[in-house]
């Protein structure tokens, strides 16, 4: 048996990689990325094949509506009796498209672990505890400006087995919807200076440094609502063309 | 603007991401109604159980309009109410189970193919696939030996299989749309 990967591994693996790509300009991770062990197994081969077609289906996309959310579902510290615990935190932020214009009226998921790390998931079973006022579930649909906002609830880091010792760095998870099925993103929000950055394969499969600084939040005093909450702003731009309109050159 | 980076869906979407009645895009009792199912492969041909496919497509006449409601919430008590099985939203969402397996129902697009978006855990940058159920020219200008895998393979009236490997010699063709 080869022994268990240790933190200097994924660390030395994280650098040879970044050094490889030195420099040069990736919006996404690269789906092959070892350092994070369960893509290696999961990212193809072979190059994608890409399609130019007008008619595409994928350059429109499903639609959702005020049946799809209640208001209740951007506060996540209401979904329960009572209050969760852990700092209380509003995020904001507008989504656009890649040539600057807000996408209206589309969906936004959030899911995340509780203050102390923990998800309400089998599969997360570390001794961390449990909250029973805290799911960790918001959606919510943009407004005429792009804008979502949600309250919740800083979450915590958690362990989860990648190599010995791994940390996430704390995240909320994002699930957004484009105007169109080749802008779907599916992505995680991180928190300004978290020491666990530098640590984390996940964060650190972005191998361009100016990328990964979009994953992060800023703290915003005038966001922060007085004896109330924490104020983080995150702005979202989604990739891949619509129907609604044509690029330029395309 | 410079793009969001993706960052992979992870091994918790499941208390959040799915719905009730996520698969079943088809309005009940409506004629014509096909089934889709399949597996979802890793590179070493296992199964993969923390995968989450979206779909979206055409109705049968080939109409790309689509209609909210496909998590249609209660406005009194917030819960999960699913569809009302009177519109065809033309959203499917669906997690792999235990065994990597996953269901449609649906009716057959109107133009030819149902749009996959496929995440998994593991996966740091979804990818898109599209599921034919015959003959396309699009199909025609793939290699041969990899046209297959986006065409179902019909089973018996109304059923189609489809499954998708992730990695490995029956690996799925996957899309760019730039
Ligand atoms: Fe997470």
């Amino acid at each position: 048996m080869t022994p268990p990967l240790t933190q200097a591994d994924i660390d030395g693996e994280i650098a040879d990689l970044h050094k490889d790509c030195d420099g040069q300009e990736a919006n996404h991770p690269p789906r092959d990325f070892a350092p994070y062990r369960s893509s290696v197994l999961r990212h193809p081969k072979q190059p994608l094949i890409m399609v130019k077609e007008p008619e595409a289906v994928e350059l429109t996309g499903p639609v959702f509506g005020v049946t799809d959310v209640t208001a209740l579902d951007a506060d996540l510290t209401k979904q329960h009796a009572g209050e969760p615990l852990g700092e209380r935190i509003t995020v904001q932020g507008r989504v656009l498209d890649r040539a600057g214009r807000p996408v209206r009226g589309q969906l936004v998921e959030v899911w995340q672990a509780n203050a102390s790390g923990r998800y309400p998931h089998q599969r997360d079973d570390h001794p961390a505890p449990l909250d029973p006022n805290f799911t960790g579930v918001g959606r919510c649909l943009t407004d005429d400006e792009g804008r979502y906002s949600f309250t919740t609830i800083k979450p915590g880091a958690y362990p989860w087995r990648n190599h010995v010792n791994a940390w996430r760095p704390a995240h909320i998870h994002f699930s957004v919807f484009g105007a169109a099925f080749t802008q779907r993103l599916v992505t995680q929000m991180y928190f300004p200076n978290d020491p666990l950055f530098a640590y984390d394969p996940v964060l650190q499969s972005v191998t361009d440094e100016r990328a990964r600084q979009r994953l992060v939040a800023a703290y915003e005093h005038d966001l922060s609502v007085p004896e109330w909450s924490l104020g983080y702003r995150w702005d979202i731009v989604l990739d891949g063309p619509a129907a609604t309109w044509m690029e330029e050159g395309r | 603007m410079k793009a969001t980076p993706s960052q992979t869906v992870g091994p918790f979407y499941g208390y959040a991401l799915p719905f009730p009645g996520g698969g079943d895009l088809a309005p009940l009792n409506d004629g014509g109604g096909i089934t889709v199912h399949g597996y979802v492969y890793d590179g070493a041909g296992d199964p993969v159980p923390d995968a989450l496919l979206e779909f979206w497509q055409a109705d049968p006449s080939g109409d790309l309009s689509g209609a909210p409601g496909s998590l249609r919430r209660d406005p009194v008590t917030g819960a999960v109410i699913g569809r009302h099985g009177l519109d065809f939203t033309g959203f499917g969402r669906v997690p792999t189970d235990a065994d990597g397996r996953y269901a449609l129902r649906t009716l057959m697009p109107g133009n030819g193919y149902i749009s996959v978006c496929v995440f998994a855990r593991g996966l740091l940058h979804h990818l898109y696939t599209r599921i034919y159920f015959g003959q396309d020219a699009f199909l025609d200008g793939l290699p041969a030996h990899r046209r297959e895998t986006l065409v179902a393979v019909a089973e018996r009236e109304g059923f189609y299989r489809f499954d998708i490997h992730l990695q490995g010699e029956k690996e799925t063709v996957f899309l760019d749309f730039g």
